[in-house]
């Protein structure tokens, strides 16, 4: 293995694991009410910037980190209740320009609020490289792949493990039998962006040190996370996951072995080769337990 | 303990029910007979909350529960068995029985999980497997037990032998027949007119959307115009 391809798959698998969560933001909102959110990019905006500027008050990023997932998934929740409950029932193209409109607006409040500018957070643990095999490891790179490891553990645990979580896979499974038992599936939506948002938002953070970040970070990394959950069977988390990972490395070796302007497009090759050959994603019927 | 009054629903411009009146007494067991669109379902529907009403009024042991959402009416004890048994396809047969008790708390459930399985054996042997895997009688023994996983004071059953071999449906009305000797208040709505009205204390008939008549079970049978019309005498 070449200590080029190597470094290539580091940071595929680095930039892959934020599209996984992003994707899993998508698949979980798009289970629980059959809504694709494209405002989940700046949910991983909100995070990252409300983490820049809280330590930029001085706070420690052990609580300045919480405190901006907690202020996302705060964000989320009023989206949906604000913007997406009061339309219950209208067409999903309806639902999806709606969503649309909140990412503008989310945009156009983190403009206001915190400038146009490019931020960057200091890296968690220094950024002294690991040098293994030739290629460079970022102490963060670790930081991201741990975290993502973390959460998606986290999830199954929820989703296997919790009444809630099952609650919420009962719901997309069968709506009517989800209220027909007593549960309140307006909640259970209010639930999914919560979730949602605090997947963006740990997301997020973790990236910030390595990508920079900007009130419009959202666009693209919305985007990416998207074309992962259709790659991997929209509500498919599983598929999520791999979906992000793919999509990630095609972005990584594209930008090293041609060019590295290149790079933003693969994630939408990728879309359109699999919306018009293979709607249903890799996963998309395979699973039987949608996430 | 139930009681419905003039009750009209719309799906968009069509009307779906027009005017229904009707009573359940407590530990009744009450059929709903009437032919396919009659209305039947749409007002079981409306009992449980899924359905909007248009019209007329609904109370539950005193309580008016028109305006009240269905995971308060699953709280007050109305629990229905929908039509084609809707379980949780993806799900484990276990958790269908474990949501099936949302709305309740503590360790009692985790004793009812066990009682339904001693009570629908099949269920047992079947815990871990997802619910959409068995047969069409084994997804109807689920909804029943899921259903009475929420202890229901007012069990609606919504067409509960469609779809099923002779025997099976033999099998769940034995069953259904059980919740009525231990006092369980049952609203049956069905086609097949004969199996619900021997099991039935009381019997309403409905055509396009109101009662056209009542009487008791056995009284229903005799009667020449539910003879000729639902019962193919």
């Amino acid at each position: 293995m070449s200590s080029a391809f190597l470094q290539y798959l580091f940071s595929g698998l680095t930039i892959g694991s934020i599209y996984a969560l992003a994707g899993l933001g998508f698949s979980i909102i798009y289970n629980a009410s059959r809504v694709i959110n494209f405002a989940q990019g700046e949910f991983i905006m909100i995070g990252a910037m409300a983490t820049v500027s809280l330590t930029g008050l001085g706070l420690p990023l052990l609580a300045a980190a919480p405190l901006a997932v907690a202020a996302t998934v705060l964000v989320g929740v009023a989206v949906a209740k604000f913007a997406i409950t009061p339309a219950r029932g209208a067409s999903p193209v309806t639902l999806i320009i709606i969503t649309i409109g909140i990412s503008v607006f989310l945009r156009g409040a983190a403009q206001a609020l915190w400038g146009k500018g490019f931020h960057v957070l200091p890296p968690f643990s220094g950024d002294a490289p690991f040098v293994v095999l030739g290629a460079v490891l970022l102490p963060q790179s670790l930081w991201v792949l741990g975290t993502t490891l973390v959460v998606i553990a986290g999830l199954g645990w929820f989703f296997g493990r919790t009444l809630h979580g099952k609650a919420m896979l009962a719901t997309s499974c069968n709506p009517l039998a989800a209220q027909l038992v007593g549960i309140r599936v307006s909640g259970v939506v209010l639930g999914a962006f919560g979730l949602a948002a605090l997947l963006g938002a740990v997301g997020g953070i973790v990236m910030a040190p390595i990508t920079f970040t900007s009130a419009d970070a959202g666009i693209m990394l919305g985007l990416k996370g998207f074309s992962a959950a259709v790659l991997g069977g929209l509500g498919n988390g599983a598929g999520a996951v791999l979906g992000g990972l793919i999509v990630g490395m095609a972005e990584a070796m594209s930008a090293g072995y041609l060019s590295s302007s290149y790079k933003e497009a693969t994630a939408f090759a990728i879309i359109l080769f699999v919306l018009l050959f293979m709607p249903q994603g890799l996963l998309g019927r395979a699973g039987t337990e949608r996430v | 303990m139930l009681i419905i009054a003039d009750l009209t629903s719309h799906y968009g411009r069509v009307r779906a029910l027009s005017g229904i009146t009707l009573s359940v007494n407590e530990g009744e067991t009450v059929a709903l007979i009437g032919a396919n669109g009659a209305g039947k379902s749409t007002l079981l529907r409306a009992i449980s909350g899924v359905q909007e009403v248009s019209g007329g009024k609904m109370s539950f042991q005193g309580t008016d529960i028109r305006t009240k959402a269905p995971q308060e009416r699953v709280g007050l004890g109305i629990v229905q068995v929908p039509e084609g048994r809707q379980v949780f396809a993806s799900l484990s047969v276990e958790d269908n029985l474990r949501l099936g008790a949302y709305r309740r708390r503590g360790p009692s459930v985790a004793a009812d999980i066990v009682r339904m399985m001693e009570l629908f054996p099949v269920l047992h042997a079947r815990r871990h497997q997802a619910a959409g895997h068995l047969s069409g009688g084994q997804q109807q023994m689920l909804a029943l037990a899921r259903a009475l996983m929420a202890h229901p004071r007012l069990l609606l059953l919504d067409e509960p032998s469609m779809g099923l071999s002779p025997a099976l449906v033999w099998a769940v009305y034995q069953a259904i027949a059980d919740l009525k000797r231990q006092g369980t208040t049952i609203l049956l709505v069905e086609q097949n007119a004969h199996a619900a009205l021997s099991l039935a204390d009381r019997g309403y008939v409905i055509e396009t959307g109101a009662v056209v008549l009542t009487g008791t079970g056995a009284e229903l049978l005799k009667d020449d115009r539910v003879r000729a019309a639902y019962l193919g005498l």
